[in-house]
């Protein structure tokens, strides 16, 4: 069960090459993702950017092998932790997912149950992965409430989801994904749903505890403004496949591809005040048929006709990859 | 519902003619109605008995017997409370597991053989099954009666015969009959609702916890549908109760089904009305109890009650 480390793997945490999930359905074959190439390192925040359908969520539901049927999971590599997920057996990656690798869903309204009491929640959380004493694991989720800011949390406790706010119940989820000092957590959007202070707030909070309990944190999103004050390291996404990955910083000073332009351009900045906000033209491509070559090739204003063919993915900078055949900074 | 059964059992043939003799002459009939009180109006008729019921808790006695009716019927009713207990808990206890399987791998063989089951199960009328069953297990097989209950114990007032085998023996039958229908039931209602379930986000949620499969199901999943199980199965349960009439006489039970039965072919009004207006007070209660437990199950429904 446990693989030892291979070499090139030995400083990632999670490395992933090639990672295609594919939906067989009637009318087609649905590549929500395809070829997905990420990795990740030890306490490394990595943020995943991209629009609504360009599977950023589907890559977080695979890595946690929570695809629903009839989704099929396939990668050339797939390595968490020293190990090879795509030869767990069925029952060791239920051991996995909760004490290793955790998920935090978008909407907090859906994702608790509503007729367990906050406490159940939280003490099977606990006692599925380890044999701990009801009590300890109260214990341990009363600790946990107070380390994502909720005030009274033995009160809290014994209440069901419905007597809790929205932002209540996601820090709740949040600390359900900490309790068993997860190595990686995978958000997904997990502020989307919440008015704006809310969202600074729990923001500011995962980014400290993540920092201070060495969790590695995928933080998948659409909106590139708030994940580029929180992430280590951007990867971009459209249909299916990430077109760009580089070090936060030079994404922001220097990004290679016209999609990740596009995104940084309609930021809304001081400069841009009273103007008309850039806006990228059409829109996500349907999955059932995907443009060949370039996915990108229709809604750029770079594209040619050797965009036709498949775009390589290429390192310009030490980290900084690109899949465009016309990469470049912004003019 | 009173004035309703009143009335309409009323305006439906003369007990007299089924209590005297038929060789009595007009003088002994007119004794007769006067003596049951069946010649005054039906307004004052009905005060009467409206006077009797909510005030002495009196529902007459039965034309035929003279026993009070009230007594004839509580009589039975152990008969066929364990009839309908033991056929729902038999629906439920097979139903739901089979449900919420069917609504897991929809598109698996075996989930299609029993939602094509469970449309046969309550499609074949109940009268029919019966007869089945009779036929099969005790006319060729002779493995159970055809009929009749089996030896009961007292227990204070209330008889029951499901501490025996004996007792069981003459049980399975009539209750299997009403539970193939309410078991096929209990299955589409457990498979519709697990397909709502299933694609919620707290169940991906707890999957994403790492919890095993067994609570998954088994907690997570069954709290939440259970809600339109229990609704179906307390409707269902009452419907048993109260209206067992063909099961009972298919195996000539003795319950209260029968009782009604034999009661209307006999024009034994007071013990109809007693019935009917028992069956309501029953029914009533069930709901009653039904809501309870929606409470208990669902903790939302108890904060919008407090709201």
């Amino acid at each position: 069960m446990q693989e030892s480390a291979g070499t090139p793997s030995g400083q990632w945490l999670l490395d992933v090459q090639g990672l295609c999930t594919w939906f067989h359905t009637r009318r087609g074959v649905v590549k929500a993702v395809d070829g997905v190439s990420l990795r990740v390192k030890q306490g490394e925040i990595l943020g995943l950017v991209g629009e609504s359908g360009s599977g950023k969520t589907i890559t977080g539901f695979s890595l946690m092998n929570l695809v629903d049927q009839p989704g099929r999971i396939r990668a050339d590599r797939l390595h968490f932790d020293g190990r090879d997920l795509q030869t767990l057996s069925a029952n060791d990656y239920r051991a996995l997912r909760g004490r290793d690798m955790a998920m935090i869903f978008q909407d907090p309204m859906m994702t608790l149950n509503p007729t367990l009491r906050v406490e159940t929640q939280m003490i099977e959380t606990v006692q599925a992965h380890e044999s701990v004493s009801r009590r300890a694991a109260r214990a341990r989720s009363i600790d946990m409430l107070t380390k994502v800011g909720i005030p009274a949390p033995a009160e809290r406790l014994t209440v069901y989801p419905h007597h809790l706010s929205g932002g209540m119940r996601q820090r709740i989820a949040i600390a359900i994904a900490l309790l068993n000092s997860p190595k990686l957590i995978i958000a997904d959007e997990p502020t989307t749903a919440l008015d704006v202070t809310i969202q600074g707030q729990i923001l500011y909070e995962v980014q400290k505890l993540c920092r201070e309990m060495g969790t590695a944190l995928i933080w998948i999103t659409h909106d590139l403004a708030i994940v580029s004050g929180l992430a280590d390291r951007l990867a971009v996404m459209y249909a299916g496949r990430i077109v760009e990955t580089a070090p936060t910083a030079e994404i922001v000073r220097g990004a290679q591809h016209a999609y990740t332009h596009g995104l940084m351009a309609s930021i809304p900045t001081f400069d841009t005040r009273g103007k008309k906000l850039f806006q990228i033209p059409g829109s996500t491509p349907s999955p059932l048929n995907m443009p060949k070559g370039c996915p990108f090739r229709t809604r750029c204003y770079r594209a040619t006709p050797q965009c036709i063919e498949e775009p390589v993915f290429e390192e310009v900078a030490p980290a900084h990859g690109v899949s465009c055949w016309h990469r470049g900074v912004e003019a | 519902m009173s004035a309703l059964v009143f009335a309409a059992l009323y305006m439906i043939g003369d007990p007299v003619l089924m209590l005297a003799s038929p060789e009595a002459g007009d003088a002994e009939r007119e004794l007769i109605r006067q003596s049951f009180g069946l010649d005054l109006p039906l307004w004052r008729q009905y005060l009467i008995f409206l006077n009797k019921v909510f005030v002495h808790l009196d529902f007459g006695k039965s034309f035929l017997t003279g026993e009070p009716a009230i007594g004839l019927i509580l009589d039975r009713m152990p008969a066929t409370l364990e009839l309908a207990t033991a056929a729902m808990l038999f629906a439920v206890l097979i139903g739901v597991p089979l449900g919420i399987y069917a609504g897991l791998k929809p598109e698996s063989f075996g989930a299609r053989s029993v939602m094509t089951g469970s449309v046969l199960g309550f499609s074949l009328p109940n009268f029919w099954v019966g007869l089945m069953l009779i036929m099969v297990f005790a006319v060729f097989l002779h493995w159970m009666p055809a009929g009749g209950r089996g030896p009961v114990q007292a227990f204070g007032p209330i008889q029951l015969s499901i501490f025996s085998w004996a007792g069981w023996r003459s049980l399975i039958l009539p209750v299997a009959t009403i539970a193939v229908a309410k078991c096929a039931l209990i299955v589409r209602v457990t498979r519709a609702a697990t397909r709502e379930c299933l694609p919620q986000d707290y169940i991906k949620f707890a999957r994403a916890r790492g919890l095993s499969e067994a609570r998954v199901l088994g907690v997570h999943l069954l709290k939440n549908i259970l809600i339109p199980i229990v609704t179906v199965a307390g409707l269902e349960y009452g419907q048993v109760f109260a209206f067992a009439v063909v099961t009972e006489s298919v195996f000539s039970w003795p319950g209260m089904g029968k009782l009604l039965i034999d009661s209307i072919i006999t024009l034994d009004r007071p013990v109809v009305v007693a019935y009917l207006i028992l069956t309501v007070v029953f029914l009533s209660l069930l709901n009653l109890v039904v809501d309870v437990i929606y409470t208990i199950l669902d903790p939302r429904v108890q904060s919008k009650a407090r709201a």
